[in-house]
């Protein structure tokens, strides 16, 4: 499709016009050379970009079963409500008396958020996930330092973990010292032992971890690591397995990172904006945030604080969206939800093991991780091809090629939302690429065919970068 | 109550059947006995939604919607036209995630490339990532982008203090070094202290024009400085005033951030708001985030791809420059359709606020008691000074359905005027603030 500035061909058109001010225009003493922008009817620019939202697929189009992403429905009721005027016309700075609805909001989703995970006090001000690591390992790094415990520079990081993990310990100046897996995929007790020392500030872990287990060993793990002096840290990417099953704050931990855009239904927007709450234990409020929300919060909140992360109080009409899904849910749906999470991967799973190896065959939680590892080394046939494969079925392939520590990973998280139709069509589709593997490869190494555009060429588009428009 | 499974009791049992298990309990062995909650979560029940709906319904009416909002100090009440919602709602673009498979996301990568596009005519930069959390995070990831072996950075004049704020976390948890050169007694940087303040240690400056105050920046100055001295330049813009001002390119930015919010996004009190962050190519191997190029695919169409991935974390983990994964792409988004729709009539936006600010700042400071507090050159954002207790100016004027000036101290407001108030509504507000000041 044409970019935007490709249909501004008459001067002068324009979609919306201000009305007339009726006052002297004020003149800069200098300006800059007109700004191209482009010059489109209202109706061709509402063409344009329908017509780009009909080249793009979310979980309102079908099965989204992205490993780690938790693409569950959104539900439309969120978004009517973070639609209301009196949430989105709101000034960040305007009087508290004008704005008793917004602080409800935020004390009630604050007050639940800290019963789910079973932390103490949270604050809503990180953007997202990873924005929720950096903040919390800052509120590691802030613990120490007050408790003058100066040589604690490590973060111990499992080599399963997502890669913004070690990317925000290390932009908190820690140094990352990797843990490696043992044969579960979980944390290598052993190995875990030899790496805690007086320098270690905290691990931090996924669980259910990135395979899609949760890890047995967790209290151990927690002990371990305490009794070295370091800190735990909850990367909430998982919570949908575990919601009203049990609690990072009963496993140990003492940190805790939640995606609202993920765990509690706000959209991801074709990749933000999120919402990343961190809580954590008493010992650590007094690090969080300024501006925390709740309404049973220790009296010294925030009052050593880290600082701030962000402008004003953080994502809040995404906050909106999941405080909007917990009020509806209640504690019963949101049990219901983890149970049927795991109850669905447990079920996709059943229907493909038989054909595709996983990487660790047991009960897994809300995703589980298949290895085309052997396929690629019989048929030339890879874990992107099968992906690929995916798309000519309407299906957005699972997360290729994540963790690291398996190879040719295809991760498949259907979440709680979807059906047991739903789930048989996406375990036929996989079912039908598996017989092409040994009787038509190359239709494999071709797809997709249906889709708008066939595979990309990644490295023309790195070694030639065009990364804007060029009149 | 509400649930948005599909799952019929006789479902659960199939499915059960086939995984071999007896109950979805047994799903959670894993979970030792110790840690496994036997007692619900301390969250009321479940409701319907349309109980839900009437209970936020009642909740958002306790926020007071002010008719007449005077003030910004990095959030700004622009007209968002109801074409805008209606497009980027839809939920395509809604319910997907980041574009990692290119054959079904043309219209998300493409859409981002324009954005790409928007932001480089803006600022006159080369190169755009596909944007961070805010404007704040974008200051502060541009640290990161300047900073190598000298991990020392020069905040000058009256930068926004949220994003200072902001700045300073991320350098006390990166252990960089901040200094600020503080503005001079006319509100602006004070060059000559800035010249004197980088040394051999400084690997950057901020600057920020409209300042904090509104104030317009001599930005050619400072990049003729940084220039010389051989440090970057990290350029702290509005979009509203880019539309106008000379651009960051042409007044020598190595680095061009700001804040997004006023193209189309709702003030949503406080958030989500878009981070935007360009660059000039020499800088590309240290841009944090996504960016989206231009391609072809394999039956030699034109094809957008997300692109130059060797920076970020999912490859380079701990040696990444920072950790954003997910960004603000719906916000982007918005910013994106918002500047198509408004087209050329955007710098009337910029026009009509810059004027529409001067008429009322001329008429306010024409009242016995005000004066403009910095004589130089503004945008849309001025300071006053004046008599009155400001706080109980601002209660007055909220009753009269109007968000008055921020308050810098007791006597001192920061006001801003977008296109958004008509000149009658401007009007009205002098004329209360004629009363309560005669009424002194
Ligand atoms: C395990 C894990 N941790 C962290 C993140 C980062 O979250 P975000 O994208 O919200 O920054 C992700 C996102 O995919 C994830 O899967």
């Amino acid at each position: 499709m044409q970019l935007i500035f490709e249909k501004s061909v008459v001067n002068g058109r324009r979609a919306l016009t201000l009305p007339e001010m009726n006052i002297a225009e004020y003149k800069l003493p200098e300006y800059r050379e007109e700004i191209d922008l482009p010059e489109v009817a209202e109706i061709d620019v509402v063409r344009h970009y329908t017509g780009l939202s009909k080249l793009a697929h979310g979980v309102d189009d079908g099965f989204y079963p992205l490993g780690s992403c938790t693409m569950k429905y959104n539900p439309k009721l969120n978004e009517a409500v973070a639609a209301f005027e009196g949430f989105t016309a709101i000034h960040p700075t305007q009087p508290k008396e004008t704005v008793r609805g917004w602080t409800d909001a935020l004390n009630m989703l604050s007050d639940y958020l800290c019963e789910i995970t079973g932390m103490d006090a949270i604050t809503l001000q990180p953007a997202a996930g990873a924005h929720g690591e950096f903040t919390g390992m800052q509120l590691i790094k802030a613990y120490h330092k007050y408790n003058k415990d100066f040589g604690r520079k490590q973060i111990l990081v499992p080599d399963s973990a997502h890669g913004t993990n070690p990317a925000s310990a290390n932009m908190c100046g820690f140094e990352i010292v990797t843990v490696p897996s043992n044969s579960e995929g979980g944390v290598d007790i052993e190995a875990l032992k030899t790496l805690v020392c007086e320098k270690t500030a905290g691990l931090m872990l996924t669980n259910p971890n990135t395979v899609g287990l949760f890890d047995r060993n967790i209290t151990e793990i927690c002990e371990i690591v305490h009794k070295a002096g370091g800190l735990m840290y909850y990367d909430g990417a998982n919570l949908n397995a575990v919601m009203g099953i049990c609690r990072p704050g009963d496993m140990g931990f003492d940190v805790v990172h939640l995606n609202l855009h993920k765990t509690f239904s706000a959209p991801h927007g074709g990749g933000g904006p999120g919402c990343g709450p961190v809580g954590c234990k008493k010992a650590l409020c007094k690090f969080l945030p300024l501006g925390v929300y709740g309404s049973k919060l220790p009296k010294d909140t925030a009052s050593k604080s880290i600082g701030k992360v962000k402008s004003f109080g953080g994502n809040f009409l995404v906050a909106l969206r999941s405080a909007v899904y917990i009020v509806t849910l209640g504690a019963d749906g949101l049990l219901d939800a983890s149970e049927l999470a795991v109850l669905n991967a447990n079920y996709l799973l059943a229907l493909l093991k038989d054909k595709y190896p996983v990487a660790y065959d047991r009960i897994c939680m809300h995703e589980f991780v298949l290895t085309a590892e052997n396929i690629k080394h019989e048929t030339g046939v890879s874990a992107l091809d099968i992906s690929k494969a995916l798309l000519d079925f309407g299906i957005h392939p699972p997360t290729m090629y994540f963790p690291l520590i398996v190879h040719e990973a295809l991760m498949f998280e259907p979440t709680e939302t979807e059906s047991k139709e739903t789930l048989e069509y996406a375990a036929d589709a996989m079912l039908k690429i598996y017989d092409k593997l040994y009787t038509n490869p190359q239709e494999l190494h071709d797809a997709p065919i249906s889709t708008a555009i066939g595979r990309v060429d990644e490295v023309q588009a790195a070694r030639h970068p065009v990364l804007k428009y060029n009149k | 109550m509400a649930k948005y499974t599909p799952h019929t009791s006789e479902d659960v049992r199939d499915m059960l059947q086939r995984v071999g298990v007896e109950s979805v309990k047994d799903l959670f062995n894993d979970v030792d006995k110790s840690i496994r909650r036997t007692e619900p979560l301390n969250i009321p029940e479940g409701v319907s939604q349309f109980e839900a709906y009437n209970k936020f319904k009642s909740m958002a009416k306790k926020n007071v919607v002010i008719d007449t909002i005077l003030r910004g100090a990095g959030s700004y009440d622009h007209f968002i036209p109801p074409t805008l919602p209606a497009l980027v709602n839809r939920s395509e673009f809604l319910t997907a995630y980041t574009p990692y498979q290119p054959e079904i996301s043309q219209g998300i990568l493409q859409s981002i490339f324009e954005y790409q596009s928007y932001m480089c005519m803006l600022t006159g930069m080369d190169i755009s990532n596909a944007s961070v959390y805010d404007g704040a995070t974008a200051c502060a990831e541009a640290m990161h982008m300047c900073c190598d072996k000298k991990r020392k950075m020069i905040i000058a004049g009256a930068v926004n203090p949220q994003y200072t704020a902001v700045i300073e976390t991320y350098a006390t948890a990166g252990d960089f070094e901040i200094v600020c050169v503080p503005e001079g007694s006319n509100g602006k940087i004070d060059l000559c202290a800035l010249e004197n303040a980088i040394d051999d240690t400084v690997a950057g400056v901020y600057a920020q024009s409209p300042n904090y105050f509104g104030l317009i920046e001599d930005m050619k100055a400072v990049g003729a400085l940084t220039s010389e001295r051989k440090v970057k330049f990290v350029y702290i813009f509005n979009p509203v005033a880019a539309a106008l001002l000379p651009t960051a390119a042409a007044d020598g930015a190595d680095i061009a951030v700001g804040e997004g919010q006023p193209l189309g996004i709702s003030m949503g009190f406080g958030g989500p708001y878009l981070g935007i962050m360009t660059c000039k190519t020499a800088m590309q191997r240290r841009m944090p985030g996504r960016i989206v190029g231009e391609t072809v695919d394999n039956r030699g169409n034109k094809a957008y791809v997300l692109t130059l991935q060797a920076r970020e974390q999912h490859i380079r983990r701990e040696k990444a420059l920072s950790s954003i994964c997910s960004n603000e792409a719906h916000c982007a988004l918005t910013a994106t359709v918002y500047l198509s729709l408004m087209g050329k009539e955007f710098i009337n936006v910029a026009k009509q606020s810059v004027s529409k600010a001067h008429y009322f700042m001329e008429r306010l400071t024409a009242i016995d008691g005000f004066t403009l507090k910095y004589k130089g050159e503004f945008f849309h954002e001025f300071v006053t000074e004046c008599k009155l207790n400001v706080a109980k100016l601002n209660k007055r004027l909220l009753k009269e359905g109007c968000l008055g000036g921020l308050e810098l101290d007791e006597r001192t407001l920061l006001w801003c005027v977008t296109e958004k108030p008509s000149i009658e509504q401007l009007d009205t507000v002098i004329k209360v603030i004629k009363e309560v000041a005669s009424c002194n």
